[in-house]
C-alpha cells in the first residue's frame, strides 16, 4: 500500500460533510475517503463534534407508536452494501452502475468514460498509457483528479494511487503518466477544460472533455 | 473487555457494542430512547416537518441496527458514529441525488480491543463536550447553526444581519478552539 501524500483540502472536505458538493466532486471525495484513513479520521473527528452537539440537544417527543414501529422494523433485511471492485472503490463502482468501464478512444492511446455530465459538472474516468501525456490545459473552475491505478506527474508533483490533485483555474498543467501500469484516474470538473493546442480544442465538443 | 475500559465507555457506546456483538434488542431499545428524541430535534432544526422528521429518525435508527457491525470504539463514540449516519440521511433528504458515500469499513473483529486506544478516544470525547461548554455563546450558536440547521453560510448572515465574514470567522474560531483542545490530549 502506497503512502497517500495529496489529500482533499479541508474546505472541500467540510463542503462534502455538509452535503454542499455537486455530484462529480462528491464522488471524488467519497472515493478518496475509501482509500485514505487520514481524511476518514478527519471526518470522524468532525462527527465527534456533531455527536457532542447532538447529545446536548433537548429532545423532542416522538409519536406514541414510534418505538414499537422501530422494534417491529428490525427484522427487515439490510440493503446489500456496494463493494469495491479491482482498482475501483465502492463509490466509483456505484457511479459506473456496477458495470466495468466502457472506454472510448480519445487518441494517443488515451481513453475515457464519462460517468456523468450535466449542469453540476462532469465526472470521468481517464486511462493514460505509461509515459503518455494528457494535452496541456487550463481550467475554468476546479478540477479534482484522483489516481486509482499507476501514477502521473506534472508541475504540481507526483501523484500515486489514492492521491488527489486539486487544480484551480490558475493552474495550467500537462499530466504525464508514470512508467509501469497504465494510469487510471477519476476526474471531476465543474466546467469544460481549456486546451491550448488547436486540435484538442476542436475535438472538445465531440469528446466532451 | 477489561473492567476499566468498560467503565470509561459511555453507556450508549456499551449498548451499541452489545447491539453489534449480540444483536441485543434491549440495548437497541435503550439507544432508541436516548437518541431518537435528539435526532428528531436535529431533523426539525434541519427544516423537516414533524412527520418527515419522525420518518428520518426511523431511517437513521434502522441504519444503526443494520450497520452496527461497522461500529469501532477505537474510531468513534456512539454519539459521533450515530451523528454521522444522521448527517448523511438529512443531506440526502435535501439533495436532488444522494451524496456519494465512502466504501463501508470492514466488519469489526470484536476479539482484539486495544483498551488504551479506546480509553484515549473516550477521554477525547468527554474533553470535546467540556470544550463545547466553554465556547462563547455566539460561537456555540454559530457552530450549532453550521451543524444542525444546515443553512448555507450566506443565509445565516441574512438571518442574523451579520456580515458573512463575521459568521465564517466565528465558526472557524469555534472549530479551531475545539481542534486545539483535541490536540492537547491527542497530539
Ligand atoms: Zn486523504
Ligand atoms: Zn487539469
Amino acid at each position: 500500500m502506497t503512502q497517500i501524500t495529496h489529500h482533499i483540502p479541508d474546505d472541500i472536505l467540510d463542503a462534502w460533510r455538509a452535503g454542499a458538493l455537486s455530484h462529480p466532486y462528491a464522488v471524488v471525495v467519497a472515493a478518496h475517503l475509501s482509500l485514505c484513513d487520514e481524511c476518514r479520521a478527519a471526518v470522524e473527528t468532525a462527527d465527534m463534534i456533531g455527536g457532542a452537539l447532538l447529545d446536548g440537544l433537548e429532545g423532542q417527543a416522538l409519536d406514541a407508536g414510534a418505538r414499537q414501529r422501530m422494534m417491529d422494523a428490525l427484522d427487515t433485511p439490510a440493503p446489500p452494501p456496494v463493494r469495491g471492485s479491482g482498482v475501483f472503490p465502492a463509490p466509483v463502482v456505484a457511479a459506473l452502475g456496477g458495470q466495468p468501464p466502457q472506454w472510448r478512444m480519445l487518441g494517443g492511446g488515451i481513453r475515457q468514460q464519462i460517468l456523468s455530465a450535466d449542469r453540476e459538472g462532469a465526472l470521468r474516468l481517464l486511462y493514460i498509457p505509461p509515459g503518455r501525456a494528457v494535452p496541456e490545459h487550463g481550467h475554468r473552475g476546479l478540477e479534482l483528479t484522483l489516481v486509482l491505478q499507476g501514477s502521473f506527474s506534472d508541475s504540481e508533483g507526483a501523484f500515486l494511487r489514492g492521491d488527489v490533485e486539486t487544480a484551480h483555474d490558475s493552474i495550467d498543467h500537462q499530466p504525464v503518466a508514470g512508467p509501469g501500469a497504465p494510469c487510471i484516474c477519476l476526474a471531476a470538473t465543474d466546467a469544460p477544460l481549456r486546451f491550448h493546442a488547436l486540435l484538442p480544442r476542436l475535438l472538445q465538443p465531440i469528446f466532451r472533455i | 473487555m477489561d473492567e476499566p475500559v468498560i467503565q470509561a465507555l459511555s453507556s450508549q457506546t456499551c449498548d451499541l457494542i452489545a447491539v453489534r456483538d449480540q444483536r441485543d434488542r434491549a440495548a437497541f431499545g435503550r439507544l432508541f430512547d436516548h437518541f431518537a428524541p435528539r435526532l428528531k430535534a436535529m431533523m426539525v432544526k434541519g427544516g423537516l416537518r414533524d412527520g418527515s422528521a419522525e420518518d428520518a429518525v426511523q431511517d437513521v435508527m434502522l441504519a444503526v441496527w443494520h450497520k452496527a457491525a461497522q461500529f469501532d470504539p477505537h474510531r468513534a463514540d456512539a454519539a459521533g458514529w450515530i451523528y454521522g449516519i444522521a448527517r448523511n440521511r438529512r443531506i440526502d433528504l435535501a439533495r436532488r441525488r444522494p451524496l456519494a458515500q465512502p466504501e463501508d469499513l470492514p466488519e469489526i473483529e470484536s476479539d482484539a480491543p486495544d483498551p488504551a486506544q479506546i480509553l484515549a478516544l473516550q477521554q477525547e470525547a468527554s474533553h470535546l463536550v467540556a470544550a463545547l461548554c466553554r465556547l462563547a455563546p455566539e460561537q456555540a450558536e454559530a457552530l450549532r447553526a453550521a451543524y444542525f440547521d444546515d443553512i448555507p453560510h450566506s443565509r445565516i448572515s441574512e438571518m442574523t444581519g451579520l456580515p458573512l465574514g463575521t459568521i465564517k470567522s466565528r465558526i472557524r474560531l469555534g472549530l479551531e478552539r475545539l481542534r486545539h483542545e483535541l490536540r492537547k490530549i491527542a497530539p
